[in-house]
């Protein structure tokens, strides 16, 4: 069994993300690496360059949203690419550190912009297995 | 859904009838054959937002509908303030005025031939496209704060853009009521770098060919001609629209609650209108309705430059400009009575009828133009708003072909390289800087267009006024 993973599933016009893994910080960081995917191959980002991420939401799910939707704020002001993260939460603070490098049309293929993550399928929870999975759609 | 619950009640026309916490039933607008093709989910939300305070009428959902977060895309809904009506962030979309704009070229399609690639590869160059594009404008917070209140008028007065272009846009240009001090330091910050960009996904700029035309009468008040070239822009609000939504949509899904509100899907969050929260996310949301049409406003004017270089014969002129992603305050007669009501339209598109006020003097005749964007594979059309439509939907209708496979579907199923030498060798021209994202936009991913149309014509929310056919696509 993978212990930990993200995948993209379907939804309409837009596209679910969902990260999994044996922690919660594991699979919000999962999950952020699947929206990471959305826009292009995390594989192919470099961590040249990190940005220090913090939210605070009233409940799990919502800090989903809020943590996704930092991402992709971060993504559309400072022209980056995120490939990888790390995550650490206390209750229902995050705080996180997103790894990356400047969009280089040359080195990267981008498919398209993310405008925001929605609570459409929007999931945190503990697995039968034990494993925690994170998800919601976000709209493109 | 189960379907014995959809009644058939005229050729194109079905209803969801109301019960349980529904107010109000649902209807939706499609043939036979689209209604087999609909996701069970478009009904299940066109119910739900049947439940929402205040809803007057019905909930309607377009023929080119499909499942969307809350509302479907391609729903309406209009609400009564006066009867605790609410505004919905979900029910706008987080591409706030999202919309298209057709300009006339004045030039035969035969004469863009000979400079086809030319013409293509200069508009790739000069309009920013694609993730990551960046356009030349960088607004002070002033400035800012003058584009959210002025609109497409704020960008005439800055020179991008002619005073004729202002009758033509919805609202002439400019949405009162906008309030950027409503508006987070974030959203203005994502919109920084982004007027006169196209952005990303289905968003483009065509070159298009009047194919056929419906209606000689309407034709020629909108200066339309079989063989004519036109110019078509798809695009929206950009950052600042999709950060104003995603914020709004937070706070009316923690406080729906506070208001009294039971909402069937978190996704339908929602506000009374006269709450403060509904007011702030309104004025916000009018000013980013002056974003896109300042957005596009610019696009208009990058364009004429390209032509001006290229085919300095043509003259731009704007046909019109629609929105499609916008929560209105409108007046309309309901039971014999006017009602000013808040008309949201996610996915669907204005369609005034002839006569209407707020119409050009020289369109008020015919009615709205209402402009259907295709894929960059398939046809675009222009209809007109008609009489029956103000009555049967608050004057809407559908808004594009509608998506029938996910992106991810799509990509899985095509090769973006493939599709573009596929439509090349039907002679459109696509420029984009993502091949993936000519795979998630394929043409086959779409609803068809034409069916689509045939059935908001059927059902006259609007009525086929011309088609259009792609000859360049500059792909966002």
């Amino acid at each position: 069994m993978t212990t930990r993973g993200w995948e993209h599933f379907e939804h309409g016009a837009d596209i679910g993300v969902r990260g999994f893994g044996p922690t919660l910080e594991a699979s919000f960081e999962e999950a952020a690496t699947a929206l990471a995917a959305v826009v292009a191959d995390p594989a192919a980002v470099r961590p040249l360059t990190s940005v220090a991420i913090a939210c605070e939401a009233p409940a799990l799910d919502i800090l989903l949203v809020d943590f996704l939707n930092a991402i992709i704020y971060e993504m559309a002001t400072s022209g980056l690419l995120f490939g990888a993260f790390h995550v650490t939460i206390d209750g229902t603070r995050l705080r996180a550190e997103a790894k990356g490098e400047p969009f280089d049309a040359g080195r990267h293929e981008a498919a398209v912009e993310v405008k925001g993550a929605t609570m459409t399928a929007l999931k945190v929870e503990r697995l039968a297995d034990g494993r925690w999975c994170a998800q919601c759609v976000v709209d493109v | 859904m189960p379907e014995r619950r959809l009644n058939r009640i005229g050729e194109d026309e079905w209803e969801i009838a109301r019960e349980g916490a529904m107010r109000v039933p649902a209807r939706i607008f499609a043939s036979a054959d689209l209604i087999a093709g609909l996701d069970d989910k478009v009904l299940e939300q066109a119910a739900n937002v049947a439940m929402l305070p205040g809803i007057v009428e019905a909930s309607y959902a377009m023929p080119d509908a499909h499942w969307g977060y809350g509302f479907p895309i391609g729903g309406v809904a209009a609400f009564d303030p006066e009867e605790g009506g609410v505004i919905s962030a979900g029910g706008v979309g987080f591409d706030i005025s999202c919309g298209v704009r057709t300009l006339l070229t004045g030039i035969g399609a035969d004469a863009i031939t000979a400079q086809r690639e030319r013409l293509a590869d200069a508009l790739f160059q000069r309009i920013p496209a694609g993730v990551g594009s960046h356009g030349e404008i960088s607004l002070t917070p002033k400035d800012m704060d003058a584009m959210l209140r002025g609109g497409a008028a704020w960008a005439v007065g800055r020179g991008w853009g002619e005073a004729d272009d202002l009758t033509r846009t919805e609202d002439y240009g400019c949405v009162a009521g906008a309030c950027p001090e409503f508006i987070s330091a974030k959203a203005k910050e994502r919109q920084k770098g982004e007027m006169g960009t196209l952005g990303s996904g289905n968003h483009y700029l065509e070159v298009q060919r009047v194919a056929a035309i419906f209606d000689e009468d309407a034709a020629r008040v909108y200066g339309l001609t079989t063989d004519d070239a036109v110019v078509s822009i798809h695009c929206g609000s950009r950052g600042l629209g999709h950060q104003i939504g995603t914020e709004a949509l937070r706070e009316m899904a923690l406080t729906a609650a506070s208001h009294g509100i039971a909402l069937p899907d978190r996704e339908l969050a929602c506000a009374p209108i006269a709450s403060e929260t509904g007011q702030r996310y309104l004025g916000a949301m009018r000013a980013a309705i002056n974003c896109a049409l300042a957005n596009r406003q610019i696009l208009t004017h990058l364009a004429r430059s390209v032509f001006a270089a290229i085919l300095p014969r043509a003259q731009l002129k704007l046909l019109y400009d629609v929105s499609h992603n916008t929560c209105k305050e409108e007046t309309h007669t309901v039971a014999g009575r006017p009602r000013t009501l808040y008309v949201h339209r996610k996915g669907a598109t204005r369609a005034l009828g002839p006569g209407h006020p707020a119409l050009p003097p020289e369109l008020r005749a015919v009615g709205q133009p209402v402009l259907i964007g295709g894929t960059m594979g398939t046809s675009s059309w222009i209809l007109r708003g008609t009489a029956e439509g103000m009555t049967r939907a608050f004057g809407s209708a559908c808004h594009g072909a509608g998506r029938s496979l996910s992106r991810h579907a799509a990509r899985q199923r095509w090769q973006g390289r493939a599709v573009i030498d596929s439509l090349a060798e039907r002679g459109i021209i696509v420029r984009s800087r993502s091949a993936k994202g000519v795979a998630e936009e394929a043409p086959g991913a779409y609803k068809d267009v034409d069916a689509v149309v045939d059935a908001a014509h059927r059902a006259r929310l609007a009525t086929k006024v011309a088609r259009l056919e792609p000859l360049i696509c500059i792909k966002g």
